[in-house]
């Protein structure tokens, strides 16, 4: 089973978010996930920084994927789009170091136009076999499934032959999308002029309901759970349902603590069952595993 | 663009037969519909379609010489699959006028199964830009795709530019603030999923208690909004509700508010925006009669004299009077929205 560094959802300074992937080129996961995949106004990395930091990172030994927007809107959009996957054309001609994560259809219409090998991100929407199948055809070597994604569903989910299976295991779920930016909103801004307020909230705005318990997570145009999905504790169904890789999603601290103990969890070092006491303190929120036993996303079988 | 390629078809929702006919009669140019089961995105208890009402519709609708469109646009999965085929086999089988599809998998099965079956991509397929519409339609044969409610007009004018399949956009009704298809927040508090179950904040999930603090409504027991004595309470779709943000209590993500852009007919009609749709197959035959009978008069109107149009009054006041909470809103079609 593979390691992998998920994209990072939050929008940090350049500053934090240099010496974030500085570290991370030194910590044990296999896989580096790179670039801004919710929100085209944030730009204190743009493309050539990210490709630079993805060229630091392969050299460390990490296979590098760079990830594309999920949302796409404008003409501006797509061009970054193109400029990525022109950019990995470009590279592939020189090695096979870096794959592109393809976050929508359009995504992947211009990777398989281009020949390229490409990682199917959650959001595509891959809920059965004859989808996985046309995107295996077209160029998928790795497919993300849908965060909500049971294991009674990805259990009996046949796999194309040499397709990884990678499933996110630690970190507030992205859940939706909009066109509005809710972190504006909460400043009673416009979008267009969102003066980067995401820049104040490095794991995302906490959404309370009135009895004051945590539900959502606010983080620009996406709304993310306000608790932690974790699955360490659940490695055995893992395999058993064909995880290839587990996704760890950024945040803000203690990851380095997150990597390694899933790390230890891998290789044997630490018992499954010993990981939510080991993994408590690495937490900012409550913990939740709903989804992979088919009930409610937020539910929990962990005591906090 | 095509010469065929109609202009402002106006696509109304048929919970029911009598709301198809309801439609029909009021002057819709096509309705859409669901079978009962979660093969679409509106598996309520007592709407949609069994094969004997769905053939009294298209016989009844066709007969009027108008479309019957089927939705099947959630996405099937590994165990139920045949299921959604099946429901692809009944549709051709019974001569929709073309099926309303959100699933790469699925369309790849109409097609090959059912080269003559026109399809349409749902707003569940969350297709955004020309690149995505033009995979479906290179890969499909899409002829149709209906735009997620998150592009401004000069967003859709950009798409409506690049591709050579015919627009549809939501002109009417209950309005989703996320992305269609990329919102999960239903299964994350109740389990059911808009993609797999077909309902958002289904109603098995919802509890009204008449507390001392007010009126409270929850969903798997989040309270989701309170109502005080002088508020009438909204049905708790999750995405409506009041919440608490840094010590702020508001409509954090949006206000239950109505989808409603009638005064950007004629900008619709220079796009070439083929069709039109009216959000609400959960809604009561009563609705679908005011909602068409309303539009059905603007589309016309816009079509007859595009230079001077001016939404009437009593259109908008008829229209508020149905809208969720009252309000409407522009959406994203309007840049600040955002």
């Amino acid at each position: 089973m593979l390691l992998a560094l998920g994209p990072l959802l939050y929008y940090w300074s350049r500053e934090d978010t240099l010496d974030f992937y500085g570290q991370a080129a030194n910590w044990p996961v296999d896989s580096v996930y790179l670039g801004e995949t919710v929100c085209s106004r944030r730009h204190l990395l743009r493309l050539p920084d990210w490709l630079e930091l993805a060229g630091k990172l392969a050299d460390a030994g990490k296979q590098v994927v760079l990830s594309s927007q999920t949302l796409i809107e404008s003409e501006s959009d797509l061009k970054a789009l193109r400029k990525l996957v022109s950019w990995a054309g470009a590279e592939a001609g020189r090695s096979h170091r870096f794959l592109v994560e393809a976050n929508e259809w359009g995504a992947v219409r211009l990777l398989a136009e281009a020949g390229l090998p490409f990682v199917a991100g959650p959001t595509l929407n891959v809920y059965n076999p004859d989808t996985l199948a046309l995107l295996a055809e077209m160029g998928a070597v790795r497919w993300v499934p849908p965060v909500e994604m049971p294991r009674t569903m990805l259990g009996p989910m046949a796999v194309p032959a040499g397709m990884e299976t990678e499933v996110f295991a630690w970190g507030r779920l992205p859940l939706a999308f909009s066109a509005r930016c809710f972190t504006a909103r909460h400043y009673n801004l416009q979008k267009d002029d969102c003066q980067f307020r995401c820049l104040d909230h490095p794991d995302g705005l906490v959404l309370r309901s009135r009895e004051g318990e945590d539900f959502l997570a606010i983080n620009g145009i996406q709304t993310q759970s306000a608790k932690v999905m974790q699955l360490a504790h659940r490695l055995d169904e893992l395999h058993h349902a064909g995880v290839t890789g587990l996704r760890l999603s950024p945040q803000s601290r203690h990851m380095a603590r997150v990597v390694a103990i899933h790390r230890a969890l891998l290789d044997g070092h630490l018992a499954p069952a010993d990981s939510p006491a080991s993994l408590a303190a690495c937490r900012a929120a409550p913990s939740c595993d709903g989804y992979w036993s088919g009930q409610a996303g937020m539910a929990s079988s962990l005591s906090a | 663009m095509n010469p065929d390629t109609p202009l402002l078809e106006l696509i109304c929702p048929a919970g029911s037969l009598p709301a198809l006919k309801t439609a029909v009669d009021q002057g819709a140019d096509g309705v859409y519909l669901g079978l009962k089961d979660n093969t679409n995105a509106r598996n309520f208890a007592g709407l949609n379609f069994d094969e004997k009402s769905l053939k009294e519709g298209i016989r009844y609708a066709q007969g009027k010489r108008r479309k019957v469109l089927m939705a099947l646009n959630t996405y099937p999965q590994p165990d139920t699959l045949p299921r959604w085929h099946r429901a692809v086999d009944t549709a051709a089988s019974l001569g929709v006028d073309a099926v309303i599809l959100a699933d790469p998998g699925l369309m790849a099965y109409a097609r090959k199964t059912h080269p003559e079956l026109r399809l349409h991509l749902s707003v569940q397929g969350s297709a955004t830009s020309y690149e995505a519409i033009n995979f479906y339609r290179e890969r499909f044969g899409i002829q149709r795709a209906v735009l997620p409610r998150v592009l401004s007009l000069a967003q859709v004018e950009n798409v409506v530019a690049n591709t050579p399949v015919e627009i549809e956009l939501f002109g009417f009704g209950g309005l989703c603030v996320m992305v269609e298809g990329r919102c999960l927040l239903s299964s994350y508090a109740c389990g059911d999923s808009p993609n797999t179950f077909g309902a958002c904040s289904p109603g098995h999930a919802v509890r009204w208690d008449q507390t001392p603090q007010g009126m409270e409504t929850r969903l798997n027991g989040v309270l989701i909004d309170r109502y005080a004595d002088d508020e009438k309470a909204g049905y708790p779709t999750l995405c409506k509700g009041r919440f608490e943000v840094q010590g702020e209590t508001y409509y954090a993500l949006e206000e239950p508010t109505s989808l409603n852009s009638l005064e950007m007919l004629p900008d619709m009609a220079r796009l070439g925006i083929a069709a039109i749709k009216i959000e609400g197959r959960q809604r009561s035959p009563a609705y679908v009669a005011q909602v068409t009978r309303v539009w059905r008069a603007a589309i016309d109107a816009v079509k007859a004299h595009p230079d001077t149009f001016r939404p009437n009054p009593a259109w908008m006041a008829e229209l508020a009077k149905v809208s969720e909470g009252s309000m409407n809103t522009l959406g994203a079609y309007y840049r600040p929205w955002k």
